[in-house]
């Protein structure tokens, strides 16, 4: 089951929000294919936000082939992400962590790590 | 449409036009004396506009910000009063939301908190069955908690009945997530009307060397220079690149407002 908390002071609008909280339950295996979103009227109770963001969250994954809606019977999840077996995704973690302890010994707050992962992700003059 | 406001001037109002589709969620925001408690009076029939056309399908409720009450009255007169003065009454809605806050029903409205009033004003408004509720500073006289809760459960309202939900409100920083639209008055002029969402996509604060202009092409909506670093806030296509030397980034709904209405000053 996911949770939806939505940041209120955040620029990215909460429909994109609750979809990237979706994708992340999927990614970490707390969704798998074949369980149920909660329905819009759940998260409207529990989280506090607008029917139609909850609706336009559901179409736009939909739209990327992450969930399916079945008529009268809710939205379900259909695929996984990330194409990487466990065991290669959990060394790649590991490295990455052991990564991590280094930038912090030399002094990179999380913002500046958050910053250079998006630099080399880019493609940017930082970047590989 | 559930609301069309065509050019409506009134007061502080300088023709106004915007409308609400049904079932949305609207926040109007605005500094003191913008003119939100005049328009939504006009809205609801209470006063009429000196020029323009205001059409609102289906009935409408309208909370005002003092909650006018008899003091008299307990809660349950309150809501008997309202089962005869409305042609369609939903008891049962307007008992539960004074059930839900633990509104009790037998003490004066005169002796009830500011909050407990507030909630006998919310359970009236509900009874009568609005397709359009308007609320003025529905949220002033609540706690932070309360304030979620109401919010929440007037956003569940919202989903269960399809209503068009307009409120003023001057706690921008919680609007995220909760209204789909934003009505933006400064001054009797409308600023700003449009989708939250897409309000967000379409701003910017872009951050770079001193410059008379910025990077993008776009409406610059604020701008502050200093000796060495000018910054804007632009409303430009969603799609907009910005390159180094500049940086940009996605502003919250609160800097929107600030940066809209401090340009307006």
């Amino acid at each position: 089951m996911v949770e939806f908390r939505v940041d209120r002071a955040s620029g990215l609008p909460a429909y994109l929000q609750l979809g990237r909280q979706v994708r992340e339950a999927v990614r970490l295996g707390r969704l798998r294919p074949g369980d149920r979103l909660p329905t819009v009227r759940d998260v409207v109770a529990t989280s506090g936000v607008n029917a139609n963001t909850v609706l336009k969250a559901y179409r736009e994954l939909e739209l990327a082939g992450l969930v399916e809606a079945r008529q009268g019977s809710g939205t379900y999840v259909k695929a996984t992400l990330g194409t990487a077996a466990p065991e290669v995704l959990e060394e790649l973690r590991g490295k990455f962590a052991k990564w991590v302890i280094e930038a912090r010994a030399a002094g990179l707050e999380a913002e500046d790590i958050d910053a250079l992962v998006r630099a080399v992700l880019s493609g940017g003059p930082d970047g590989a | 449409m559930t609301v069309r406001v065509e050019n409506v001037s009134k007061w502080a109002l300088h023709h106004c036009s915007f409308e609400l589709p049904a079932g949305s969620v609207t926040a109007l925001v605005g500094a003191n004396g913008a003119g939100k408690t005049t328009l939504l009076n006009i809205l609801a029939g209470h006063l009429p506009a000196d020029f323009g056309h205001v059409a609102v399908a289906g009935r409408v409720a309208f909370v005002p910000q003092d909650k006018p009450m008899y003091k008299g009255f307990t809660p349950l007169d309150v809501l008997k009063f309202g089962g005869h003065m409305n042609k369609v009454w939903d008891e049962y809605r307007a008992h539960s939301w004074l059930h839900r806050y633990r509104v009790p029903l037998k003490l004066r409205c005169g002796d009830l908190s500011g909050g407990q009033r507030a909630h006998v004003a919310f359970a009236l408004a509900l009874g009568s069955r609005p397709d359009v509720l308007l609320l003025d500073e529905p949220l002033a006289e609540l706690d932070p908690l309360a304030r979620r809760k109401v919010v929440r459960d007037l956003l569940a309202e919202v989903a269960d009945t399809g209503m068009t939900l307009l409120y003023s409100t001057h706690v921008v920083a919680e609007l995220g997530g909760v209204a789909d639209r934003l009505l933006l008055l400064s001054d009797g002029k409308l600023l700003v009307d449009g989708d939250t969402d897409e309000l967000l996509g379409e701003h910017l604060e872009i951050v770079g060397p001193a410059a008379d202009e910025p990077p993008v092409a776009g409406e610059v909506v604020l701008a502050r220079h200093q000796q060495r670093q000018s910054s804007f806030v632009v409303r430009c296509p969603e799609s907009a690149v910005v390159e180094e030397p500049w940086t940009a980034r996605p502003v919250t709904l609160e800097e929107l407002v600030v940066a809209h209405l401090e340009a307006a000053a």
